[in-house]
């Protein structure tokens, strides 16, 4: 068992539930967090083989998914707050007109 | 000098119409007055080529004219040529002839007309493409003629053009025309692979080659053509209802000139007639049938005008069986065109004089009695009257009397039929005669009639001269020798009865129809309405022999049905085949586009599901 094996499991762990909560979590907040928990998680993989194969190249990419994520909460939080103002509600479900 | 007239015979009526439609309402004052001169000037040079071709020998006097190279395509080599010869020089004179003649008597007629100046304008175009008719060396022109004629046939009996019954009229024509203008188009085609040329000269030295078989087919193609410009059964229907035109052009067009296009037609084919015996057959079918088919019609009409077109139906249906009869009957089959022009000419504008005298009433039950209210228009209707029925002396008799002689030598029976056809013809004009001219009066209140404005009359005392004298023509053989280069000599009388018991004969029957137009007309007051309990024939008569009903029913009603079911064959089965496809993907996309519900969640399991595919198919392929 090699010494990454712990942080994988934990990176496994976090976007499961990361995953989960973005399927069945109304609430546009609760949905948003629970993206940039998979985000971390696969952040967390990133370093551990950064780690694992001595190179900075898996840091780095950990850096421009942070810089992505900063972007998108910037985008993501406006639109939820546009939502909520014209719905005076944050659940995923009702803004669902865009449809056949 | 003859190439420069005969291109100047044509230029000048076409430039008349060209002047006078192009220059619209700025020619409204003079217009009509120069579309009367330039026939004349035609009519001039006609009579100076005619004059100078009969100072020449019989081999001199056909001349071609090439004016240029209409079509150069390959091995298809058709110049704009014309041919100036012995029967075209005839022609010339008649068109222009009496075409002058009604054109002033038009000036008259139309006079109150708004729209007379296009009315001269459409005359010009006829006179124009009539006589590119008569003098086309090929067929090609010819059919260039023949069109232009049925385009001006169509503009003048639609000429009144908002009475729903002329334009319903100029329509019919117009179809039915095209009818025969399809076989004649499918003649010239026939010429081109059999010939290589549709030049009359190669036309005619070629016809010994081509079997026989081709030359029936030829004939009887050229037959249906003349059929529908010249009125014969089958394609009758539309003359009389083209007597919806202004008199004039009934005269000029439907009397005349135009509708003998179809003889002219067949006394131009003669070498392919001479080659075809089967077709000239058909030909004396059709002709007798329709010599007599018009002729019952005449008989029972009370518009006078379409008495008239009965009769001319009928004299053309004699002119068609000379023209069948082979060289015993060209030469009169022209003859008679020639005398029909003038005295059916002289009629019909006798009959547009009487209608103008009677506030354009045209029944002749409201007639009688005008021979002392119109005295000009009675003496020359009468002269045209004397000539058509064959009282001896008048033209109509020299020309009638020659075509059943020929067709008694042919077959007794052809003979037979040609003079009940005088005799009924002697019946119906007699009979107009007594209604228009004689008897009570019988006139709708208000009218006054009066003598026409002596520019009509002059061209009534013209054409009066010429329907007596008409058979001048005759003297010494003169027709028949001046077109015997042409067409062949007429055999020597052989066997069967002498001349003078045919016109004897002839004469005897007319004395009959005369005789019986007098019992059942003449001695008894004209009812004001047509007597509705009369025998079937007369029914069927009125009715044209159900001509426009057997039309309706063998091809106005199978052609609707075609036309209908193409239409929904169209709408079901060409339709469907194309817009099949897009309808079909239509109905999957209506299916597939379900799952576009709109919940985010159900996009992030379709992203996740995706994912994890694209994962494991990763791993299968990797697998060590």
């Amino acid at each position: 068992m090699s010494t990454v094996t712990p942080y994988l499991v934990l990176s496994a762990v976090l976007f499961t539930i990361g995953c989960t909560g973005v399927l069945i979590r109304r609430n546009a907040i609760v949905v948003f967090m629970c993206v940039e928990l998979m985000l971390n998680a696969g952040n967390l993989a990133l370093v551990a083989f950064s780690r694992l194969h001595g190179n900075l190249d898996g840091q780095v990419t950990a850096f421009f998914v942070m810089v992505v994520a900063a972007a998108e909460v910037v985008i993501g939080l406006a639109i939820i707050m546009t939502i909520f103002r014209t719905r005076r509600s944050a659940s995923v479900d009702e803004a669902s007109l865009l449809k056949w | 000098m003859v190439s420069t007239l005969v291109a100047l015979v044509i230029a000048l009526p076409l430039a008349g119409a060209a002047i006078l439609l192009v220059g619209g309402r700025l020619t409204d004052r003079w217009g009509p007055y120069l579309a009367t001169l330039l026939p004349i000037v035609s009519f001039v040079f006609a009579v100076i080529l005619f004059a100078h071709d009969l100072g020449q020998p019989d081999a001199g006097r056909s001349h071609t004219t090439h004016l240029w190279t209409w079509i150069d395509a390959g091995r298809l080599h058709v110049g704009a040529d014309l041919l100036y010869d012995q029967l075209s020089s005839l022609f010339l004179l008649l068109i222009t002839g009496v075409g002058s003649l009604i054109h002033i008597y038009s000036l008259g007629y139309m006079a109150h007309d708004p729209r007379r100046r296009r009315f001269f304008a459409y005359l010009n175009l006829f006179v124009a493409a009539m006589l590119t008719l008569v003098l086309a060396a090929n067929y090609l022109v010819l059919f260039l003629g023949w069109e232009g004629v049925g385009l001006a046939s169509y503009l003048l009996i639609g000429f009144w053009q908002h009475k729903p019954s002329a334009a319903a009229a100029a329509k019919k024509a117009f179809v039915m025309n095209r009818v025969g203008d399809m076989g004649l188009s499918l003649a010239i085609a026939l010429c081109f692979t059999t010939f290589g040329s549709t030049a009359f000269s190669v036309v005619n030295a070629g016809v010994g080659q081509a079997s026989e078989t081709r030359m029936t087919w030829l004939g009887l193609l050229l037959l249906l053509g003349a059929c529908g410009k010249s009125a014969q059964v089958p394609l009758q229907a539309w003359l009389l209802d083209a007597m919806e035109g202004p008199t004039p052009v009934s005269a000029l067009i439907h009397a005349a000139t135009m509708v003998t296009a179809g003889v002219y037609l067949m006394v131009r084919s003669h070498a392919i007639l001479d080659a075809a015996p089967g077709a000239r057959t058909a030909v004396v079918v059709v002709a007798v049938v329709t010599l007599l088919w018009g002729a019952i019609i005449g008989c029972a009409k009370d518009d006078i005008k379409k008495v008239l077109a009965g009769s001319t139906m009928s004299q053309i249906g004699y002119m068609m069986l000379a023209a069948g009869l082979g060289p015993a009957g060209y030469a009169f089959a022209i003859f008679h065109l020639l005398t029909h022009g003038f005295f059916k000419a002289n009629m019909f504008l006798g009959a547009g004089s009487v209608m103008h005298a009677m506030d354009d009433d045209i029944d002749m039950r409201r007639y009688g009695a005008l021979r002392t209210a119109m005295p000009v228009t009675f003496l020359t209707f009468a002269m045209g009257y004397l000539a058509i029925i064959g009282f001896p002396g008048f033209s109509g008799f020299w020309s009638k009397d020659k075509i059943i002689d020929a067709a008694w030598h042919e077959h007794w029976w052809i003979g037979a039929l040609a003079l009940v056809g005088a005799g009924i013809t002697a019946f119906y004009m007699t009979r107009l005669m007594l209604m228009t001219f004689f008897g009570q009066r019988r006139w709708a209140e208000g009218v006054h009639p009066h003598e026409s404005p002596k520019v009509m009359t002059g061209p009534l005392v013209a054409l009066a001269a010429l329907s007596v004298l008409g058979g001048v023509l005759l003297i010494g053989g003169w027709i028949q020798d001046y077109l015997a280069p042409l067409v062949g000599e007429p055999p020597k009388e052989s066997s069967g009865l002498p001349a003078w018991t045919i016109s004897v004969l002839a004469v005897v029957v007319v004395a009959i129809g005369v005789a019986f137009a007098w019992v059942l007309v003449g001695r008894r007051p004209v009812p004001a309405a047509a007597p509705t309990n009369v025998a079937w024939p007369v029914t069927v008569a009125r009715h044209d022999l159900y001509g426009d009903a057997i039309n309706d029913t063998f091809v106005v009603e199978p052609g609707r049905r075609l036309t209908d079911a193409v239409v929904q064959i169209d709408k079901y089965g060409v339709d469907g085949l194309l817009t099949g496809g897009p309808v079909a993907v239509g109905a999957f996309a209506g299916v597939f586009r379900q799952l576009q519900n709109g919940y985010v969640r159900s996009y992030a399991l379709s992203v996740l599901g995706g994912g994890l595919v694209v994962v494991l198919a990763l791993m299968v392929v990797n697998w060590q």
